[in-house]
Parts: structure tokens; C-alpha cells; sequence
């Protein structure tokens, strides 16, 4: 909103502003600073700060302890195929939702997210012996699977919602040129929803990044993600509360740094139809 | 190229997703079905059977049922209430021009990237414990005694974090809506001589309800399911004063390993499930024109 | 798409035979992870030098998430894990149901006359040792010498309830934040039922009677509850009943306990490097109330192998290397004596050595004076002290863990509460068709 403002009513603002994004975020820092403190040092009574024993032992020892490569990389590959090949499965679907819209395309998209209502754990057994007799028990393939089904229906309906805004005049005049239904949506369609597109796949890494249930419900060790990795380190023997920060930072770490390059494209994105 | 083919295409085109979360949906939900009206322990495998309706009687009548369902519905009404009303706060506040734009919603948006059981621990560990906890260091420094959250306030502190975590993404999403209103508009309302207070309600809060509708849809389906914010801080105590249905059927499940009496309280929850999202579409549904 | 899943399936069991080799055996061991485990896990060079052809997969899991990934891997033939760290209260149920591989044949170097007799029987079904202890415990009271000198009172080897009530009085200063005794109050039937059970031995409470029926309407348990009650109410530290061993052993490293009764395993964390107290703490066996039986449990972390498993041999390789007597060597000879896992074997309490380390006795006393067969002061008709080995006790004993939990945290009163865990074990006893 440009609109005039008066160098008071920016102070304020700003400084608002400013304290409750601090406010918000503080969790999340004083857990990151709480990592680089000693044991007794990081719950001495008061809390220490400035008088604090600082250190980076804490990330040795969480590192020689656990393979965190490994559970991080499947934790990538798990997350970003599960978005990829949800995106391949969603993209035609939204398409033809939102360009070939039928009497029941409502019905059906609200089908879709009402499949996401099941609570995880009244079918966590049915679930697990399936994973087992199809062999998908602790495979990167199952967890890609089992993610990308539980996410498809927030990325059908993302993309649905950016594809209604595209104008149709545009596939119109496509159609006109002799654009093939697969050209269209090709070459017309996906670049012109490569914003919406890209935010999609953004959100869908993140709670992908995310799940903790079934990650550590249906793997052992070939594909357990990073949500392994912390039941690993919670609750422990002992003073733990700067191990735990610190395998904690690990684990949020990644998608931390993603989140925050990419949070333009996040939010432009995160409209879901929200915006006319 | 005729509508008859182009119909049939988009059919074609829709099928993969509907078939895979069809079968994603029906195979689990059968079996559940099945094992609902099984004798069904996993530690005693020579003991099966058809029992009928006693897994879902053991479940009506089980003496916290009733308040797990209560917790489960607090738990989807009270994120849902603060994440809106101080998600449209704090998006109103990001909206002022303030200084830093970039570095504030990356701030804002951080716990949203922080796995639940991480949040879970965060808040329970270096926040609420009552002797370690940095709430309690402060009240402590006030002179007052520690408030003990997880004890006296279980469901309310479960639902205050459960709220930070999901208050990033009302935030950003109702930020997204805001800045899309024409500032004209609002600027012809204040020529007009309305209030801030006016503009808010007559201008923006209309402008937001799609958004809101969205933020409201999408949390509850995942807070409809919240399992691990529990599990890793009260466990559905003291008691079961923090118990909510996914983590009733948990305990069966896992603690009790009773998988017949789990699939029962698996297919109630399906069915609470269903009951909340047709009130949720009569109520919201013509919000999005969908 | 179930052709295409199959293609992908294939490629994949195609890269697992490939795998399989270049590495020669590999197996997946599910542990805990606490601190005797970690240790393990760093001392394997050892084992690899010995053993070259076997590589080991490790699955560290927090407590009560190991317990739910292997016991529906055992109980649905999964076949996922090759050796699986469970407790006393497992190996009795999952051996009689035929899960677990028989460790008779393990070599004559692992000397298994030489396990404590006392936990050698927790682990042995039909004859058949079904598991091989990692590392065996008991329960004690651990407490601040200094605290009680300065109020002027000195701990008997073998305290009754009174004098621990006593002590913890006098050593209760709650404007320093120093509350005279912690005691385990979260949830669970590991967690503070464990505790309570124990306790209520000593009270001579039981579970049930000879005919199945539960007892928590009796005087014993009303009394063991009570005293609870009180000494937390009055001496513990406030939010209890969210406090597990993790949470106390934390409070007590941290100095903010005067007494702590809990696991002996606990004595060398809170004598060690991380502790704040470690050079002012004192050992005693658990209290009694001179009925004859003292409160305190028997436990084994123990590494077994389950019947799914396809790598049995490789298995039975690793654990009798991780529990033989030259684990033990291997692991003072790195860490010192009183960083070996203890409680398993008669020869360590004989080296002269072990008895240097403060706690080697009281531990061993301690698990001597458990009787899982007998253990409270009437009969019983089943065994275990601080658990029933019964499938459903996990079950029932959380739901009256988390009844005694609301009690603590004054949500209900203790008469409420044994009420509802007398209903809540009775449905559950005569569902289970133990009642007729």
C-alpha cells in the first residue's frame, strides 16, 4: 500500500514489527543458542547469555555419534521425489480441473483433501503389514510414495487454484494454432504457472521435510529421514538439553535455509486461490 | 479440436490422481474395517476372532472417549482461533510500511520450518520445564512460582504450541491476501472520513475471508490428526487430561497393541473426521469457488 | 502403475544383491539409546577387527519408539531386524509365543553360568536363555552425602520409608530450589509404574491374587500410594508428574535433589563428568517397611534375535562379542571400570578391581534382593517384581501409571484413583479371560 506515511507512524510500525517477529522467532534461536552452550551451562539457573560456556562440542558429538549424512540424504531424496513425482501426477489433474471443469470437479477436489482427515494412527497397522508384504518397508520408494499420496491433495489443489487464474483466452488462442492437448499444458500452460508451480513444490518439500510419523513408523535404517535421526536423540540419559538443541538444529537446519532463500517464491505462491 | 475429445482427455488426465488416493484411502480404510471387528493382539497371536461390535463398545464406553473428543475438538478450535486472530495481527502489522521487510517475514516464518516433535521438544525442555524451563527462570525472577504448564494447564499448552506452529502460515497466507487490496480503495474509504478501525472492518476483513476460508480448511486437516506435539510433551496426561482421539488410538495401538480395538477407534475417527468436514464445507464451502 | 512399481521393486532387490556381495553379511541391530548402548557403538573397531566378513546396521531409537518398531516387527514377521535390544518384561512373552532364537548354543567362551543367576532367569523360557544381557539393574536410593551431613542425619545401607521420609524433610530447602526427594511420576508402565509396583512390594501390595483379581482395592496399596503421595507432595519437586528417569536424573545431576530412588544403572551418570554432585553421592538399597521384601525392581536391557531373522549365525556373533566377559575388558580398559555396563556377570563383582567403584556393591545387593519369582510378600501368581509378564500388562499398567500420574498432579485423590484402576484392570482381566 503506497501510501504516505508520516516517520512516526514508521518508527512505530516498525519497531512493532520488529518485536513481534522477534518474539515469534525467539523459540527457535535461543534453541540454536542454547546448542553452542556446555551441558550444565545450558540449563543453569538463571539462564546464561552473555556468561555462558560456549562451545561446539556439542555438534562433534552428535555428528561422530550418527550417520547424519545419510539421514539427511535420504530425508532429501524422500522429500523432493515425493514432491516431483506428486507435481508429474497433480499437474495434469489441476489442468484438466480447472480448464475442463465437470459438475462434480468441486466434490472431487474436496474428496481429495477429505482423504487427508484419516488420523495416521487408526491405520498405522493396516499400513504396515501392506508396506511389508509389498516389500516397501524401509525403501526410499515407499516413503517417496507414501508422501507424495499424502501431500497430493494440497498440491492438486494449490496448482488447481493457480490454473483457474490463467486466463483462458490464452489456451484459446493455443488451441487456434493447433496446439495439441499435451502441447498446451506443455508449453503454454506450465511456464505461465511456473510461480505457482514453483511454490508448490516449496510447500510440499517443507512438510514433506516435516512428516515424523510415518518416516519413523515404516523405515529401520536403509530409509529413515532426519525425524529418525532426532528419536534418536531424544531422551537420553542425562543431561541432554544442548545434544538434543544441537541435533535439533541439524535436523531443521536445511529447510531453514531453503525456506529462507526461497521465501519470495513461498509466498507468492501460498495464495490457494486466496488472492482475486 | 472437439469438446467431446477434450472432456475425455481431461477424464484421462484426472484419473491417476483420483485412482491412487482412491486406492490410497480404500485399501487401508478396508482393512481397518476388518480388523475393527476382530480380536486382534499383536502379543497374543493364538487368541483371534470375530467379536462384532465389541471394539467400538469398548471404545464408546471407555471413560475418557468422551473428553478426548472434547481435547480433540479444542485442540482444531483453539489453533484455528489464535492462528487466525493473530495471524490477521500480525499480517496487518507486516503490511505497515516498516523497515526490513525481507528479514522480518523470514523471521516470521521460521517455526513453520521446524518438525513437530523438534517444537514439541523446544517448548517443553527450554521453555515450560518447571526448574529448567526459561518461562520458569522469568517467573522466578518476578518473584512468583513457576507455572507448571504441562501439569496444571496440559491441553492449553499442547495448543499453544501446536498455534506457533501454525501461525506462520496463517500469517503468510493473509499477508499474501492483504497485499492484494487496492490501496485506493482504502484510501477513498479514509477521504471518506472512516476510522481505522472502520476500514479494517468494512475493507479488509471482507477482503480476507477467502483467505481466512483457506487457512481454516487447511489447518484442520492437519490439526484433525495432531499426534506428535503430544506424544513428545505430555503424553495425554496428567491422567488422560490431554488425551485427544489420535493419541487414544495410539495408546491401544502401540501401548496396548491391540489393534482390534485400534481399528474400531481408527473408524470413529474417520467418521468424526467426516462429520467435521461437512459442517466445515456447509460453513465455509461457499467461501471458495471452487 | 503396479507394472511400473514391480520394474522399480525389482531394481532395488537387484542393488540389495549387489550390495550384499561386496559387504558379505550385514545386520540391522535395534538398540536404545542410552548410554551404555552409545558406548558400544563406539567401541566397534574392535569388532570389526575380529570379525571382518559382518557389518552392523544400527537403528538407535528413543525408549518407547524402539519398543513400538520391534515389537510390531516380532509380532507381524517382519524380519526387519537381525538383533533387537528389549527388557525382562519382553523376552518371557515373545519366547513362549516362539519369536526369539535360543542362545544355548552360543559359545563356551561366553560362560553363561557366569550371569547373575538372579537376571540369567528373567531371560531363561522352558530352559531356552532367549536373550543375553547387555547390562542388568536394579533399583536404590541415591543419595546427597553433604545434604544429609549437614542436617545432621546419616543413611542406613538398608533404610525403611520412615527414615527416607525423615531425610527427605530435612533436606527439602525449596527457596534453593532443593527438594528433598525425586521420584519418578510420568506415565507409564516403564515409567513410574515400574517404580510404584516395586514400591508397593515393600508395602506388601501385589497386582493380583492367586485367582487373577486385581488387589489396588486393598489397605496395602492404599498405603503405598499414600506415602507416595506425601513424600512428593510435601519434598518432591513441583511438575512431577511429568518426570521420568530422564527428567530426575537430570534434576539430580543438576544438585536440585536430595535423595533420588532409581535404577543402579543411573550411579555411574550421576557420579560422572556431567554431574554437578558427582564426588557427593551416597548408595543404599531401596526402603523397606520390614515386611521382608525391600522396594526395588530387576531389569535387563538384553540383545536377542528374533526367529525372522535370516542372519542368525552373524547375530549370535555379535552379541556374544558385545556380552562376553572381553566386552567388559574392552570397555574399562577404554572408559575405566565404572563406565562398564554393569549388573550381568558374578566375575566382574569378584574383580578386584570393580569393587574399588563406589556403587559395584550396592548394585549388586540390590539385584540380589529381587526375586522375580517371588516378588512381594504374599503369593503370586505371576512373575516379575516391577511388571507382570503378561501381554496385557503394558496396557494396564499405563492406564493405572496414568491414573496414579493425575493423582500427583492433585487432578484426582488417591482413593479415586486405585478405584479406577481396580474397574480398569478388572475389565481388562476378564476381557482377556484371565477372570471367568
Amino acid at each position: 500500500m503506497a501510501r504516505a506515511v508520516t516517520p512516526t507512524h514508521r518508527l512505530i510500525a516498525t519497531t512493532a514489527a520488529w518485536t513481534v517477529a522477534l518474539v515469534i522467532f525467539f523459540p527457535v534461536l535461543w534453541m540454536i543458542l542454547t546448542s553452542f552452550k556446555t551441558e550444565p551451562s545450558a540449563v543453569a539457573s538463571p539462564p546464561q547469555l552473555f556468561s555462558a560456556d560456549w562451545t561446539t562440542e556439542n555438534y562433534v558429538e552428535v555428528w561422530s555419534r550418527s550417520d547424519y549424512p545419510r539421514f539427511f540424504w535420504n530425508s532429501v531424496v524422500i522429500s523432493l521425489g515425493s514432491t516431483l513425482l506428486g507435481l508429474a501426477i497433480a499437474i495434469p489433474a489441476a489442468w484438466s480441473m480447472a480448464f475442463v471443469p465437470g459438475k462434480r470437479t468441486k466434490d472431487l477436489l474436496m474428496w481429495m483433501l477429505s482423504t487427508k482427515m484419516m488420523p495416521a494412527v487408526g491405520v498405522l497397522i493396516p499400513m504396515y503389514l501392506l508396506f511389508q508384504r509389498l516389500g516397501l518397508y524401509d525403501t526410499k520408494l515407499g516413503l517417496v510414495l507414501a508422501l507424495m499420496l499424502i501431500n497430493l491433495p494440497i498440491i492438486v489443489w494449490m496448482l488447481y487454484t493457480y490454473f483457474k487464474e490463467i486466463p483462458g483466452e490464452i489456451l484459446e488462442a493455443a488451441r487456434m494454432d493447433g496446439a495439441s492437448l499435451w502441447n498446451e499444458v506443455l508449453y503454454v500452460l506450465t511456464p505461465m504457472a511456473v510461480p505457482g508451480i514453483a511454490s508448490t513444490l516449496l510447500l510440499n518439500v517443507i512438510l514433506a521435510w516435516n512428516e515424523a510419523f510415518w518416516t519413523i513408523t515404516l523405515t529401520t535404517t536403509k530409509a529413515a529421514p532426519l525425524s529418525a535421526f532426532i528419536a534418536s536423540f531424544s531422551a537420553p540419559q542425562g543431561l541432554f538439553y544442548a545434544k538434543l538443541s544441537a541435533a535439533s538444529t541439524m535436523a531443521i537446519a536445511p529447510i531453514l535455509i531453503l525456506g529462507w532463500f526461497s521465501q519470495k517464491q513461498l509466498v507468492r505462491g501460498l495464495t490457494f486461490g486466496a488472492v482475486k | 479440436m472437439s469438446t467431446h475429445s477434450t472432456r475425455l482427455a481431461g477424464r484421462l488426465m484426472v484419473a491417476p490422481s483420483v485412482a491412487v488416493l482412491f486406492l490410497w484411502m480404500i485399501v487401508p480404510l478396508a482393512m481397518t474395517f476388518y480388523f475393527s471387528f476382530r480380536l486382534y493382539r499383536l502379543l497374543s497371536p493364538d487368541r483371534t476372532g470375530w467379536v462384532g461390535f465389541t471394539n467400538y463398545k469398548w471404545f464408546l464406553n471407555a471413560p475418557d472417549f468422551w473428553l478426548a473428543i472434547a481435547n480433540t475438538l479444542a485442540l482444531v478450535l483453539g489453533v484455528l482461533l489464535i492462528t487466525v486472530v493473530l495471524g490477521v495481527l500480525v499480517a496487518l502489522l507486516l503490511d505497515q510500511p516498516v523497515k526490513g521487510q525481507g528479514p522480518l517475514r523470514i523471521l516470521v516464518i521460521a517455526p513453520f520450518f521446524v518438525m513437530p516433535p523438534v517444537a514439541a521438544s523446544i517448548w517443553e525442555n527450554l521453555f515450560m520445564h518447571p526448574q529448567n524451563g526459561l518461562l520458569a527462570a522469568a517467573a522466578r525472577g518476578l518473584g512468583y512460582d513457576p507455572i507448571l504448564y504441562l501439569e496444571q494447564y496440559p491441553m492449553s499448552s499442547v495448543i499453544f504450541i501446536t498455534a506457533w506452529e501454525w501461525l506462520p502460515f496463517a500469517t503468510l497466507i493473509l499477508l499474501t491476501a492483504m497485499q492484494s487490496l487496492s490501496s485506493e480503495q482504502l484510501e477513498a474509504a479514509e477521504m471518506d472520513g472512516a476510522g481505522a478501525f472502520a476500514r479494517f472492518q468494512y475493507i479488509v476483513l471482507p477482503h480476507l475471508t477467502r483467505a481466512i476460508t483457506v487457512v481454516i480448511l487447511i489447518e484442520t486437516i492437519f490439526l484433525l490428526g495432531i499426534f506428535g506435539e503430544i506424544f513428545t510433551t505430555t503424553q495425554g496426561g496428567p491422567g488422560s487430561a490431554s488425551t485427544t482421539l489420535p493419541y487414544m488410538i495410539y495408546k491401544q495401538a502401540l501401548v496396548s497393541k491391540d489393534i482390534g480395538r485400534a481399528a474400531a477407534g481408527g473408524i470413529i475417527a474417520v467418521i468424526l473426521a467426516n462429520i467435521v468436514a461437512f459442517f466445515l464445507m456447509r460453513g465455509i464451502g461457499k467461501n471458495l469457488d471452487a | 502403475m503396479t507394472i511400473s512399481l514391480r520394474a522399480l521393486l525389482g531394481a532395488t532387490a537387484l542393488c540389495a544383491l549387489s550390495g550384499a556381495a561386496l559387504a558379505e553379511t550385514t545386520i540391522t541391530v535395534a538398540t536404545v539409546n542410552n548410554g551404555d548402548m552409545i558406548r558400544m557403538q563406539g567401541l566397534m573397531d574392535d569388532f570389526y577387527a575380529k570379525h571382518p566378513d559382518i557389518k552392523v546396521e544400527w537403528v538407535t531409537l528413543e525408549e518407547n519408539v524402539l519398543r513400538q518398531n520391534v515389537t510390531n516387527d516380532i509380532a507381524t514377521g517382519g524380519g526387519q531386524y537381525d538383533v533387537m535390544t528389549i527388557g525382562t518384561y519382553e523376552v518371557p512373552i515373545w519366547g513362549k509365543q516362539g519369536w526369539l532364537v535360543s542362545l544355548n548354543d552360543l559359545p563356551a567362551s561366553y560362560d553363561v553360568d557366569d550371569l547373575l543367576p538372579a537376571i540369567r532367569g528373567g531371560l531363561t523360557v522352558d530352559g531356552n536363555l532367549m536373550a543375553a544381557p547387555f547390562y542388568g539393574e536394579s533399583s536404590m536410593v541415591m543419595y546427597r552425602t553433604d545434604l544429609m551431613e549437614a542436617a545432621g542425619l546419616t543413611m542406613p545401607d538398608a533404610p525403611t520409608w520412615a527414615e527416607i521420609e525423615k531425610a527427605a524433610a530435612a533436606m527439602t530447602d525449596k527457596s534453593k530450589d532443593q527438594y528433598g526427594i525425586c521420584l519418578r511420576g510420568k506415565a507409564g508402565w516403564g515409567e513410574n509404574m515400574a517404580f510404584l509396583t516395586a514400591m508397593s512390594n515393600s508395602f506388601g501390595a501385589r497386582w493380583f491374587d492367586e485367582t487373577w483379581h486385581p488387589q489396588f482395592d486393598q489397605p496395602e496399596w492404599k498405603a503405598t500410594l499414600d506415602t507416595y503421595l506425601h513424600l512428593m507432595n510435601e519434598y518432591g519437586p513441583p511438575g512431577a508428574s511429568n518426570n521420568g528417569f530422564n527428567e530426575n536424573l537430570t534434576l539430580f545431576q543438576q544438585g536440585k535433589c536430595g535423595m533420588w530412588i532409581d535404577a543402579t544403572v543411573a550411579a555411574s551418570f550421576v557420579t560422572g563428568k556431567d554431574s554437578t554432585v558427582a564426588d557427593k553421592v551416597g548408595f543404599a538399597l531401596a526402603p523397606d517397611n520390614g515386611l521382608g521384601k525391600r522396594g526395588n525392581w530387576l531389569w535387563a536391557w538384553s540383545l536377542a534375535i528374533p526367529t525372522s531373522s535370516q542372519k542368525q549365525d552373524a547375530a549370535k556373533t555379535f552379541i556374544d562379542w558385545a556380552t562376553n566377559k572381553d566386552y567388559l575388558a574392552l570397555v574399562a580398559a577404554k572408559e575405566g571400570w565404572a563406565n562398564v555396563p554393569p549388573g550381568t556377570r558374578t566375575s566382574l563383582y569378584e574383580n578386584p578391581e570393580y569393587q574399588k567403584v563406589p556403587f559395584a556393591k550396592m548394585t549388586l545387593d540390590s539385584i540380589n534382593a529381587a526375586d522375580p519369582t517371588a516378588p512381594t510378600v504374599k503369593p503370586v501368581p505371576y512373575v516379575g517384581v516391577q511388571f507382570v509378564a503378561i501381554p496385557e500388562f503394558s496396557g494396564m499398567g499405563t492406564t493405572v501409571g496414568e491414573f496414579f500420574s493425575a493423582a500427583l498432579a492433585g487432578q484426582i485423590s488417591a482413593d479415586d484413583a486405585l478405584a479406577k484402576a481396580q474397574t480398569a484392570v478388572t475389565d481388562e482381566m476378564t476381557a482377556a479371560g484371565y477372570i471367568q
